[in-house]
């Protein structure tokens, strides 16, 4: 028997209670041994990780791929690259391609190309409804067993309450995962960032906090009575973080994400019309900016990146003309390292959020356990990404900072 | 991305755009000031043509139809001796940012010294002046709900010639805030240059979340925020507010919000009232009122045309410091 030797790596990882320098022996793309060389075998190759963490590979479970139907914004060979070298093994594709993801063929066609491209695996999200036109249920028998981890609305609007209960109970009968973002968006009307003395000293019109809380009540509520496995996508103030707490202790099945960028900044970012921080849901004040890091810190949200990267002609514009996303894989480990180092997110909590947190959502095992699969990532959390980043309006940062994944391990391969 | 404040200023601190009353210096606005009341004579119309901006070409590059706002720049920029081309883009539905970075380059190719910016969307003028080529000054006529500047320092001066300073004065501010950009460059303006309280009275639905943090006070109570008040300043209502659950209807708004000479007795007897225009007779304001002895309405056209001249002026001056570095000193 061969092995894989990682050599006084720093092990993290919080589900494990695993906080110690330690070897680490892989074989046949599971984890052979931790601490002690297995009696049998050899060595075949070693890799020394001085300094360096090795965490559990980070899930994320919301990114936005724009493959296929929109080669200027990015690909999937591209963009799980740019993933792999943020630590993440596995990204949920949003269905917001063109043509939208509500099809076997066009499920095929992204595992297909998530395969060609050999980086991070990406796990299709099939389309909730229709075209995401929020009416009509998509085939969601079909689209899981064609390869969807779960069915997502993107954003997208349902068209009421009463398509949103029965597309519940659906899915409920068949145990089959809903990724739902809670958008009103009739209370988000033409709003274009967070309503606050933001927006109103900008003149940009604001979407209200109510625009996710509102919606957040009726999903959760329907999710109690259907007992469907809901997942929500990025919320983004304080009362969400609330809600999804008592939702919790009551014991519904739920879970729910924040995009990092939600952790790093605030409204303040669009002084001055910046763009690059146009961004759904929006950025809002530094008091939801702090609920949403407690709430990852006691445990109770995942991080995803939300990533949706733009051309520049999309951000190039002004404010409420320009298209809103941010493009977040090239900063992710830099700002997520930056939210550790400042003391903002506990760095257990933080790993936790990204590994074990959606894995448990997606059903998936992901720990440093002999037997298991090796899913993992080699952190650098002084090293500086080479390449030079080049201009992209789109993220959130313009100069290279401390933090990159040295090696990433996708079900044992090493990726990047 | 530079703050609006900051962008509009060349190294040495003068104006070299002209984009928001916001952050800018009291010295400065009472620049602003100054400058606009050396174009004016002791009755307060408008001297003669200057040559300030001879040999300069000025184009008003309207998004959003204004004739009235247009003329006003035309006027101004004739009376500085600049040439000027007027163009009408309308917003196709299709239009975004892209069609915005076009025109900009094929304007720039007409090696314009100035652009007077009139645009749907709340900091494009400040867009503008970030991607268009060093050298050229823009103007805002007005981007979106955010920032009218000429306007409100048309209103500064208005103020100012009726009574005599702005400091101190109590000025209410009536009506849409929450779709006035109008506004928002007057409380700015109006708190730079020490005016003693800004009030900014509607209801809930037209006065925007946090509007306080900008230094005004909010009034339910239109008669409570005219006690005591120098100056009442009156917005324009659009008609599309009724049909955007914003209000019941036009009546309604008028027996709550509407200047009638009952209500302005509520305010100081030498109360002035003024109002951007174009006035809706019988839904904010009524006819005895805006034609009677305390309104400066008409005032105001005379004046907006001497501050813009004013702000054509200066921004193109320190746009020449910023080319030149010695001063070129404004006559």
């Amino acid at each position: 028997m061969k092995y894989l030797h990682i050599r006084n790596a720093h092990l993290i990882d919080p589900s494990q209670s695993l906080d110690d320098t330690s070897d680490l022996y892989i074989n046949d793309g599971r984890i052979a041994a931790i601490g002690h060389k297995p009696p049998e075998g050899t060595i075949d190759r070693t890799i020394d990780a001085k300094g360096q963490w090795l965490v559990p590979g980070f899930i994320d479970l919301s990114a936005y791929l724009n493959e296929p139907g929109y080669p200027q914004k990015g690909s999937i060979a591209r963009d799980a690259h740019a993933a792999a070298r943020a630590g993440f093994t596995h990204i949920c594709a949003q269905p917001q391609t063109r043509p939208v993801a509500d099809s076997s063929a066009v499920i095929q066609q992204i595992i297909e190309r998530s395969n060609q491209a050999k980086a991070a695996r990406v796990l299709p999200l099939g389309a909730l409804t229709k075209g995401l036109q929020g009416e009509q249920l998509s085939n969601m028998v079909s689209l899981r067993n064609a390869g969807c981890i779960a069915l997502s609305n993107a954003r997208s609007p349902i068209k009421d309450n009463y398509v949103l209960r029965r597309l519940m109970e659906y899915a409920a009968t068949y145990d089959i995962r809903l990724f739902i973002t809670p958008l009103d968006t009739a209370l988000a009307a033409d709003g274009v960032m967070h309503e606050g003395p933001t927006s109103t000293r900008l003149g940009l019109a604001g979407i209200p906090e109510t625009a996710e809380t509102v919606a957040l009540a009726q999903i959760l509520l329907l999710a109690e009575q259907t007992g469907a496995r809901v997942h929500i996508s990025q919320i983004s103030s304080t009362r969400s973080t609330d809600m999804i707490a008592d939702a919790q202790a009551r014991g519904l099945k739920v879970s729910a994400d924040v995009s990092i960028a939600n952790l790093c900044f605030t409204d303040q970012k669009v002084s001055g019309y910046n763009s690059r921080f146009h961004v759904e849901p929006p950025l809002r004040s530094e008091a939801d900016r702090q609920a949403l890091l407690a709430a990852v810190n006691r445990g109770e949200l995942i991080i995803c990146s939300n990533h949706c990267p733009h051309e520049i002609a999309a951000k190039k514009a002004p404010f409420a003309a320009s298209e809103p996303g941010m493009s977040l894989y090239n900063g992710f480990l830099p700002l997520l390292l930056q939210l550790i180092n400042t003391g903002e997110l506990n760095r257990e909590a933080a790993i936790h959020a990204l590994s074990a947190l959606p894995a448990k959502t997606l059903g998936f095992q992901r720990e440093f356990k002999e037997g298991s699969i090796f899913n993992a990532t080699l952190i650098d959390p002084q090293g500086m990404a080479e390449e030079a980043a080049e201009e992209d309006l789109s993220s959130p940062i313009s100069e290279p900072l401390p933090g990159m994944a040295l090696a990433t391990f996708v079900e044992g391969q090493l990726v990047n | 991305m530079s703050d609006p404040s900051q962008l509009q200023l060349a190294p040495n601190g003068k104006l070299r755009h002209f984009l928001t009353t916001e952050g800018l210096s009291k010295d400065l606005l009472e620049e602003i000031l100054t400058t606009a009341s050396g174009f004016l004579d002791a009755k307060g119309d408008l001297i003669a043509k200057v040559p300030l901006l001879r040999g300069k070409s000025v184009v008003n590059l309207f998004f959003e139809n204004s004739t009235r706002t247009r003329s006003t720049f035309e006027l101004a920029a004739t009376r500085l001796s600049a040439d000027i081309l007027n163009l009408d883009i309308q917003r196709s539905a299709t239009s975004k940012g892209e069609t915005l970075m076009d025109t900009l380059w094929n304007l720039e190719a007409m090696h314009a010294d100035m652009f007077v910016v009139r645009h749907a969307d709340s900091g494009a003028a400040h867009f503008i002046a970030e991607h268009v080529t060093p050298n050229v000054a823009i103007i805002n006529a007005g981007d979106g709900r955010h920032a009218h500047p000429t306007q409100a320092m048309l209103d500064m001066l208005t103020i100012q010639r009726h009574k005599q300073s702005i400091e101190g004065q109590v000025v209410a501010i009536v009506g849409d805030i929450l779709h006035s950009r109008v506004a928002r460059s007057q409380i700015h303006a109006l708190k730079t240059l020490g005016a003693a309280e800004v009030r900014v009275v509607g209801p809930a639905t037209l006065l925007p979340k946090d509007i306080e943090e900008l230094g005004a006070k909010a009034y339910y109570d239109f008669s409570l925020a005219l006690r005591d008040c120098d100056v009442v300043i009156m917005l324009r209502l659009q008609k599309e507010r009724m049909q955007n659950a914003l209000l019941p209807s036009e009546s309604e708004f008028f027996r709550l919000y509407g200047l009638t000479s009952e209500k302005l007795a509520l305010a100081k007897p030498d109360a002035i009232v003024m109002h951007p225009g174009p006035i809706n007779r019988g839904v904010e304001i009524e006819s005895a009122v805006a034609d009677g002895p305390q309104s400066v309405i008409l005032k105001q056209v005379g004046y907006g045309i001497a501050v813009r001249m004013a702000v054509m002026a200066m921004a193109m001056s320190g746009q020449q410091l910023n080319q030149a570095g010695p001063e070129t000193p404004l006559p």
